[in-house]
């Protein structure tokens, strides 16, 4: 038995757990699950007096036949490895050329924590306003390059690129941070060691450090990709979704099946399907805590 | 020597592309801030002005706007009720979970990190369902406080329940022997001491119950909104104000400032916990 765990089971536990247990229960785990039995109902919005409908599994086949749909499953994929990926290699290129200590450091990073602080309303009206096409800066400073005006949030096929550039610009620098926190686990006699081997930076840098860092980074790649699916509001803020679908994730697919269409069951489906995503991608996390916990 | 040199030329290129790094990623935030201090001509003036006299008028139009006063303090309560509830329960939840033995302790714990994972957006639809439906309409604000406390409850059982394992047991230990009861034992030994702790969970419940904005927007009506929301559809019902805009996002990105400059210890504690300790 480890040393400080009180010896015999406590009952007194169910009393300090229940008020959370109950609140969790009440107000997050009943409603998934109750949101998980009306995926199979025929449910609207305007006439929610009205008893929901059994319609069995039909939800989910009117969405696997939905071009909509399909549309926003291709983007939120394209989004989603695109943050993702672009974040990782952004993050990590900073954590190395800034890890160590010299004078000034801890501001910078402390400067880098600001966006992922910044309410995604915020972030989203930001970016909209650098955007604009007549008084964005954007422009402005691709004017003085001699770049011709780009129509960041109005052109179908640029939506998606701003998009990612503003959830890139708020989550890199979360990247940089875990990364640079993984960095100051590699033993330092090693690297002394490799430096009077002769090994040079890219080697030290591809046989000692990467390796070393090789599970913070496929964390972060998780959290990261099971966080990606919260960039809704950003995008909701900044393009609603457009022009046309073209910037429309799954989650906001989701809310405006809701409450755009109106129809909940339907909404519900689509809920179920992301939520079964992010099991999938938290599975790995949750056994890699079991793991340490056994230990 | 030779080395020597290479090193500070190596430092220079170091702070050069860290400043410029540091100039993108500041540049949203000032753009915000100095057009909420600009007058309408002077913020869509192409080329951009620079050098300009600041000014309030924008802020003195949000805050003699009895709506906004309105959304603001219905910010404030929510999100400083729900950081109270959410980190003291959370609290409570996390010492049996740290310290005792008990049946059904490992399947809390899985629970515990499961629930870590789900994304708002997910309950969107679920928690509209609950409020809502059956007729039972609860005020906007109660139920906003309800879902932040129990979004956030997994994250700060989790955390605090770190910070109670490394504390050293003798403490409690002579209490016990002492006669305290349990309860007087966490309040008056353990809680004192975790200080740390309880602002971590508490950063992060406020930040997230301040800026929480899907929840919001279908939870909420006109009387109960908050910020984020209000911003929003100010936004799409007048598109060229923006200089209001910019002033209310400021206005919402205050405590974010506060916190990253006032705590940015316990602010990259909170970001990197998860990931790099386990």
């Amino acid at each position: 038995m480890r040393k400080n765990s009180i010896p015999g089971r406590r009952t007194n536990a169910y009393f300090f757990l229940a008020p959370a247990a109950i609140i969790l229960l009440v107000v997050m785990l009943v409603p998934i699950f109750n949101s998980m039995r009306l995926s199979f109902f025929e449910w609207s919005l305007r006439s929610m007096a009205q008893k929901p409908k059994f319609i069995g599994l039909r939800n989910y086949v009117e969405l696997f036949e939905s071009e909509n749909f399909l549309s926003s499953v291709r983007v939120t994929i394209i989004f989603s490895l695109s943050v993702v990926s672009i974040e990782l290699l952004l993050g990590t290129v900073f954590a190395l050329l800034l890890e160590g200590d010299f004078p000034g450091m801890r501001i910078f990073r402390t400067l880098y924590v600001l966006p992922i602080m910044v309410a995604p309303v915020v972030v989203g009206i930001m970016w909209r306003f650098m955007y604009h096409p007549t008084y964005g800066k954007i422009n402005f400073f691709l004017s003085k390059l001699g770049i011709a005006p780009v129509g960041w949030l109005s052109d179908p096929n640029m939506a998606l690129t701003s998009v990612i550039i503003a959830d890139v610009w708020q989550w890199f620098p979360f990247v940089f941070l875990l990364v640079l926190a993984g960095l100051q686990g590699v033993p330092k006699d090693i690297m002394e060691a490799s430096r009077v081997d002769g090994a040079n930076y890219m080697q030290s840098l591809i046989h000692i450090k990467l390796p070393y860092i090789a599970s913070v980074l496929a964390l972060t790649a998780i959290l990261r990709m099971i966080d990606s699916f919260r960039s809704l509001v950003v995008i909701y803020n900044m393009t609603g979704g457009g022009p046309g679908v073209s910037t429309e994730v799954l989650s906001l697919h989701m809310y405006k099946t809701a409450f755009t269409s109106q129809r909940l069951g339907l909404a519900s489906a689509v809920s179920v399907l992301l939520l079964m995503i992010i099991l999938f991608f938290a599975m790995f996390l949750i056994v890699r805590s079991i793991r340490k916990e056994g230990k | 020597m030779r080395v020597q040199t290479r090193k500070h030329a190596n430092l220079g290129v170091k702070y050069l592309f860290i400043s410029l790094a540091t100039v993108v990623i500041l540049f949203p935030i000032y753009e915000m801030i100095t057009t909420s201090l600009k007058l309408p001509v002077d913020a869509f003036a192409i080329p951009p002005i620079w050098f300009f006299v600041p000014t309030l008028v924008n802020y003195k139009a949000v805050f003699f706007d009895a709506n906004f006063f309105r959304f603001f303090t219905n910010s404030v309560i929510v999100a400083v009720t729900s950081t109270v509830a959410s980190v003291g329960l959370g609290a409570l939840g996390a010492y049996p979970l740290a310290r005792w033995k008990f049946g059904g302790k490992k399947t809390m714990i899985v629970g515990v990190l499961l629930l870590r994972m789900i994304p708002e957006a997910i309950l969107a639809v679920p928690v509209f369902v609950l409020f809502n439906a059956y007729g039972a309409s609860v005020n906007g604000r109660l139920a906003l406080i309800l879902v932040y406390t129990a979004i956030n409850l997994p994250f700060n059982i989790w955390v605090i329940r770190t910070f109670i394992m490394d504390l050293p047991f003798e403490l409690e230990e002579s209490a016990i022997i002492d006669g305290c009861s349990d309860f007087s034992v966490f309040t008056k030994i353990v809680l004192p001491l975790i200080g740390p702790g309880l602002s971590v969970a508490g950063i992060f419940t406020f930040r997230m119950a301040w800026n929480e904005f899907i929840l919001s927007l279908v939870l909420t009506d006109r009387f109960t909104r908050t910020l984020p929301v209000a911003v929003s559809l100010f936004l799409t019902d007048t598109g060229t104000e923006w200089g209001k805009i910019t002033a209310i996002a400021t206005i919402i990105a205050v405590p974010a400032f506060v916190f990253t400059f006032g705590a940015a210890k316990s602010l990259i504690m909170g970001l990197t916990a998860g990931a790099v300790k386990g």
